[in-house]
Order: structure tokens, then sequence, then C-alpha cells
């Protein structure tokens, strides 16, 4: 069973990575992801878990994701924001599978998922 | 809301609002007993007297978007119509918190659904807030507590670190949902 024994070995060996960790500041992307009762009801939690999971499989560094309340519009939800480049995108009504598409081309090779935005959703 | 463990994401989003720095969350049951209770408490700004008597009604919130708050309402329901009771405690200035009791066989019981991916989350996505854990069958319990995470880590590694994410899985795997044991 995992202990926290295990957890003080990680550190030290962690120790020795953070330095280079760091540098990462610049070009950061922030996503950020609606997780107020709307949100979680319209399956935020699986679209967060998918931007986890892919960031994580890319080894990004420099993408931040966290969750956020209410964005204000419950029937756009799952919503997820994109802070890149000075600029925000909103992507609605979103799935597991388009927030893998929003990481791997938007946040990754920089081509903005435009079917995905608020302006452009048929709903 | 199809899975219980959503609720308690909720109902632990509300507790953050509320400026919370330690969120306790308890899943205790026992199949022998056919029980089962789910508890939140925080221990944020609380709410006063007013406000607690119209708590579960869905035009009750305290964001300003709209006038709907649908977090609390659906979590009463969630027990009430699964033979079980539900609570709110609060106390302006030293937090609240929220108890629901199931009958685990009822038939209209939500399922208990990712409870360690909710756990996960929750630790992970927050890092300036503490979380307890504890969940118990009756005979064995599992903890995590973030404080304690938190003293080996020192202050330079953060919770969301992708090594420590990868190593709080399993730990809330093997100490938290393995004693659930798909039993809910």
């Amino acid at each position: 069973m995992k202990s926290l024994e295990e957890l003080r070995a990680l550190r030290e060996k962690m120790k020795s990575q953070t330095d280079n960790r760091s540098v990462a500041g610049e070009n950061e992307t922030v996503i950020k992801v609606g997780m107020a009762t709307c949100g979680i009801a319209a399956g935020a939690r699986p679209v967060l878990d998918a931007l986890l999971d892919e960031a994580d499989k890319r080894r990004l560094h420099n993408v931040k994701i966290s969750q956020t309340g209410c964005i204000g519009m419950c029937r756009m939800e799952p919503i997820v924001e994109v802070f890149k480049d000075g600029q925000k995108y909103t992507y609605v009504l979103m799935t597991p599978d388009k927030a893998r598409r929003v990481i791997a081309e938007h946040v990754v090779n920089g081509n903005v998922c435009a079917d995905y935005l608020i302006g452009n959703s048929s709903n | 809301m199809r899975e219980l463990a959503l609720n308690i994401l909720d109902i632990a989003e509300n507790s953050l609002a509320a400026g919370a720095k330690l969120i306790e969350i308890t899943l205790l049951f026992s199949q022998s007993k056919d029980s089962m209770r789910i508890s939140i408490r925080d221990d944020g700004c609380g709410m006063d007297e007013e406000t607690l008597q119209k708590v579960t009604d869905p035009f009750t919130t305290s964001r300003t978007t709209r006038k709907v708050g649908m977090g609390l309402p659906l979590f009463k329901y969630s027990a009430e119509s699964a033979g079980g009771s539900f609570s709110v405690a609060s106390r302006k200035g030293e937090g609240t918190e929220v108890c629901a009791d199931y009958r685990i066989s009822h038939i209209d019981r939500m399922p208990l659904g990712d409870f360690g991916g909710v756990a996960l989350q929750l630790v992970t996505m927050n890092p300036r807030v503490d979380f307890r854990f504890f969940v118990s069958d009756g005979e064995r319990g599992g903890v995590l507590d973030t404080r304690e995470v938190r003293e080996v880590l020192g202050e330079e590694i953060p919770l969301d670190a992708p090594e420590v994410r990868a190593f709080l899985k399993e730990y809330i795997q093997e100490n938290l949902v393995d004693i659930i044991g798909g039993r809910l």
C-alpha cells in the first residue's frame, strides 16, 4: 500500500529536478474549466480529466490547468477558457474528445479550434 | 447529476467559494446496517440563521450571475429520494457542515461514482486549501490528509506537480477507493 514514506523518497528525487522546471514561466498557457453545479452536471469533470491527461502525456510543463466557478452561460457548459498569447478563447459545449483536440491543435500547434469557439457554436 | 461523487465535488466547491482553509470530506458506510453517510465540513465564512433557513431553496444563491442555485437542493434530493435524510448546519464566521444519509439498497439511490477522481481533483486543483478525506466501511478506514502530505513535501514542491499527482492518484486508490471496493 502507498504510504507517506514513499512520498518522502519522491521528494528527494524531485528536489534535484526543480531547478530546470522553473524556467518555463514564459509563454505559459492557462486553461480554466467551469466547475459549478451547471458545469459538473453537464460533464465538466471528464473534460478536465481529458485536458490533464493529454497535457500529462505530452509533458506540457508550460500549461496550467485549473478550475473556476460558474462562467455565466450555463446552457453552454462544459466551458473551457484558454488564455494564450494575451488572448482569451472560450470553447463551449465541450467533450473529452474536443478537449484533447484543443490541447493538440490549439495549445501545442497554435491553431485555434474555431468550430468549438463560442461565436461559432450553432446551439 | 448522476453520481454522488459529483454532488460531493459541487458542495466542496461551495466550501472553496466560502474561503475555507480546511475541508473535511467523510464517507461512512455499513452494509450490514444498509446505511451510508456523506459529510462535507469546512471552516469557511459560514451562513447566518436567515440564509441557513432558505439555503436548500433552489431560488437562493450567493452568486450574482442569476437567481438559481441548484447544488444543495440536488444533494438534498439525492438523499431524501433514497430513503435518507439531509441536514445543513452553519455558524457565521465558523464554517458549515453538510450531511446526507442514504439507504444503500434503496432503488433510487444514485451510485457513488468516481469518488477517487473527485478527491484527486479537489486536492490537486486547490493548492491553498487543505483537505482531509476519511472513508470507512465500519471495519477498515482510510485517510488522506493534505496537511500531512504538505509536511512531507515541504514548501518548494506543490501538490499539483505531475509526479506528486501520480503518487496521490495511487494513494487515493489504495487508501480510499479500495475500501469502498465497488460496493457503493
